[in-house]
């Protein structure tokens, strides 16, 4: 049995459990890559892409922090937000990062800083993590 | 004696009532459902947590530093977040929230007493009372995203960091079944691990370090314990509103089932009457 088991958890719902031979996330100190058998762990994430392989096919999420969690070959990932790459709809993400973009460009007296950035933040991994996926895609046609 | 006519209009009248009164339970009914969807999705992530914090409190001696967020302070200030339907219709629900939520201010002799009200029913019975509003927080909608409570929990937070307040507590009604929703008070800041129901387990690695972890996932859990005691709030309100229109209902259709039984009573004595004035008429003209 060479797999781990990995639950996605957000506030409203599970995103995904399943046994995965292989994660690797954004730790708040770097990528972080987590195999079956990985000892005890808690931290801290990042906003980032998270990437997981099952039966050697790798597929991506957009995860924008959290923490992780690594117990007895469990690894279960608490986030404010998950999406798989499948569910993301690139050209809205666009959307949304040319308007967090802008906003910050032009910005006015009682914009709150903090929250534009993380908005444009969360956008762009959105808009990457689906191009991520498109892109292995493309490769393993050729 | 009413007319005939009187009491068919009051017939008409009261099934209208009820048709409504049943389509609002239906409505309810639909709506708790999804509610009560989102009160166990949302178990999780709330299991997952207070496990996670009570095993970080079990490092906290090797830490030797007491997280803010878990610190007791001497309280003065205290900060009650008041969760209460927007609309009424939904029987004794926050009738018994505003009670509860006076007595705990009540019993709050010694310190001051803030109030941030959710929900139109809980602003409208503090203001009433001259009690101490301090934000107001109305159509949050039945379909609650986190990202909803955000002003709501960074404002305490906020609060709390600044010793504007040492406590907050929250008081939402508790969905016990359908029949039964109980008002609920419960601290939410300061965190105290001891009221997890979790054993710690000690061997993790930290990344960065414990106070680290802390720092973010202390916040994320009173945004979490504050999104529940909303996501209750709903499923509470629908159960009860649906309880309150199927009495309705019932009660209704028992005002008809009455009132189609006078009709009946008055249209027969009428009969009896028309005959009778007949039946005597053609004996005074054979006399």
């Amino acid at each position: 049995m060479n797999s781990i088991e990995l639950q996605i958890i957000t506030a409203e719902r599970v995103v995904y459990s399943d046994s995965v031979e292989a994660v690797v996330a954004p730790g708040i100190e770097g990528e972080l890559g987590i195999l079956p058998h990985h000892s005890a762990l808690m931290t801290n994430l990042k906003a980032g892409p998270l990437m997981i392989r099952k039966d050697g096919e790798e597929s991506f999420f957009a995860v924008t922090g959290g923490f992780l969690e690594v117990m007895d070959n469990r690894v279960t990932i608490l986030s404010d937000a998950a999406e798989h790459s499948q569910e993301i709809d690139e050209s809205r993400a666009q959307l949304a990062m040319e308007r967090a973009s802008e906003r910050l460009e032009n910005r006015e007296g009682n914009l709150d800083l903090e929250r534009a950035l993380a908005q444009l933040k969360r956008a762009q991994i959105r808009v990457a993590v689906s191009r991520l996926r498109k892109m292995r895609r493309a490769n393993r046609g050729l | 004696m009413p007319s005939l006519r009187e009491l068919r209009r009051r017939i008409r009248s009261i099934e209208n009532t009820a048709k409504v009164t049943h389509a609002m339970e239906m409505i309810a009914a639909s709506k708790m459902r999804k509610a009560q969807g989102a009160v166990l999705s949302g178990r999780p992530y709330a299991e997952k947590i207070q496990e996670v914090i009570a095993n970080l409190e079990a490092q906290q001696d090797a830490v030797e530093l007491v997280h803010p967020l878990l610190e007791r302070r001497n309280v003065q200030d205290v900060t009650l977040i008041h969760f209460t339907p927007d609309r009424g219709l939904c029987g004794g629900l926050h009738g018994n929230l505003n009670r509860a939520v006076a007595e705990f201010i009540l019993s709050k002799k010694g310190s001051s007493v803030q109030v941030i009200a959710v929900g139109r029913k809980g602003r409208d019975f503090i203001v009433r009372t001259g009690l101490n509003l301090k934000a107001e927080f109305t159509n949050m909608g039945d379909q609650l995203k986190v990202s909803d409570i955000l002003p709501l929990s960074q404002m305490v937070l906020d609060e709390y960091s600044s010793v504007s307040t040492d406590e907050v507590y929250i008081a939402y009604p508790r969905f016990v079944s359908m029949a039964v929703q109980r008002p609920t008070i419960e601290r939410v800041i300061p965190v105290d691990p001891s009221d997890l129901p979790y054993e710690a387990k000690v061997g993790y690695i930290y990344e960065p370090d414990p106070m680290g972890v802390l720092n973010v996932l202390l916040p994320r859990y009173i945004e979490m314990q504050i999104y529940h005691g909303l996501l209750e709030l709903n499923a509470s309100e629908q159960s009860a509103r649906m309880v309150a229109m199927r009495n309705a209902t019932d009660s209704a259709n028992e005002m008809v089932d009455d009132l189609t039984l006078e009709l009946n009573k008055v249209r027969q004595a009428s009969i009896t009457n028309e005959l009778l004035d007949i039946i005597a008429g053609t004996i005074a003209l054979k006399g």
